[in-house]
């Protein structure tokens, strides 16, 4: 080993990427479902309606996590 | 669910480098052909899956709607209320009746093969979702793609529903330099492309990490040499029959996901002038 590498790592680093790319979509679905419920409980007769387009809304924010999932393959 | 497949694939790597299970793998999803190898038709494992059970489903549904009666059965109450969902609440909530019912067959289409494809998955025999490789979520999407141009294009003209779509109105003009490009990239491309992606992720992480749970499973309980062991055999079979129940309940939610998005896309393509009439 010369002196300019001082760690090294074996294995894929795609699975570490892979967790990155999660923690966006993460916080995002977290703050998505925890509005929808407060929206909920403001107005429970808007639950299924609510509950839709909180759906919808959870549909875009995991693509960006599942991309992360192809490029760890891909990669 | 995505955040669930990232623990299954670390845990594949940690694990692999003993002398572990047999792990899943990518290859799982690039079966060898197993008929008419040679011929354009070749098939392998997946396609066969998928012909197989597009039969089973259109048979299912032509007994069951010859069968049919005015006082409905159990099994004919539950695949109409199936059907009213389809039509109520993803269709017409989004689209309003009028306009919806041309294209409640073709959502019901998606609906019905898309939640049956990814049931596969956990068909005991079967064993592989019949969506988890791209090219059926990509026909699915093209399907729908063609849909909302055809939808926009009929109701505003090709030129119109370009400018509708890529120079939305009330925007400051030098906006539009960025705004346009984006907007149609999104039409052309990022709407299928996300659809597709969305669908076969999903159904391969869920592949992986049910496979993953049992694979444990067996090495633990057989295979193993350390008996001590043993307990976390019990662990991973909880985890993976839980993970098989998800798996049932994450079918159900893409084949909703893919409905009501394409029902939305083709939505958005249609002339806006009827919606405030609804």
């Amino acid at each position: 080993m010369d002196i300019i590498t001082l760690a090294e790592i074996t294995g894929s680093l795609s699975t570490i990427g892979y967790g990155l790319a999660a923690l966006g979509p993460g916080l995002g679905m977290g703050i998505l479902v925890g509005k929808a419920l407060e929206g909920t409980a403001r107005q429970p007769e808007a639950a299924g309606r609510l509950q839709t387009m909180m759906l919808l809304g959870i549909a875009f924010v995991e693509v960006i996590a599942l991309l992360g999932f192809v490029l760890a393959f891909v990669a | 669910m995505a955040v669930i497949a990232g623990m299954g694939l670390s845990a594949v790597s940690t694990l692999a480098d003993a002398s572990g299970p047999e792990f899943p793998t990518i290859d799982d999803f690039l079966p060898p052909t197993i008929l008419f190898s040679g011929t354009p038709f070749a098939m392998n494992r997946i396609i066969f899956i998928r012909v197989l059970i597009t039969v089973v489903l259109v048979l299912v549904l032509g007994i069951s709607a010859k069968r049919a009666k005015f006082i409905p059965g159990r099994w004919q109450g539950l695949l109409e209320w199936v059907l009213d969902f389809v039509k109520n609440t993803i269709v017409y909530e989004a689209m309003g009746e009028e306009r919806g019912k041309r294209y409640v067959p073709m959502i019901t289409t998606l609906f019905l093969s898309i939640f049956v494809f990814n049931l596969c998955g956990v068909i005991p025999g079967l064993n592989m979702a019949a969506t988890a490789t791209i090219t059926m979520p990509l026909v699915f999407a093209i399907w729908t793609f063609f849909q909302y141009w055809i939808a926009g294009i009929r109701g505003r003209g090709l030129g119109g529903f370009l400018r509708d779509e890529m120079f939305p109105a009330g925007m400051p003009k030098p906006v539009y330099i960025l705004l346009a490009p984006i907007q149609l990239i999104e039409l052309l491309l990022i709407r299928p492309f996300s659809l597709t992606v969305r669908l076969f992720a999903n159904m391969i992480s869920g592949h992986l990490l049910v496979a993953l749970c049992y694979a444990a499973t067996q090495w633990f309980f057989i295979e193993s040499a350390n008996k001590a062991i043993m307990p976390l055999g019990a662990l991973t079979l909880a985890g993976g029959i839980f993970i098989t129940l998800f798996e049932i309940a994450v079918a159900v939610l893409q084949a909703f996901i893919f409905s009501v998005l394409a029902t939305s896309y083709i939505n958005m393509s249609l002339p806006p002038k009827e919606e405030s009439i609804q």
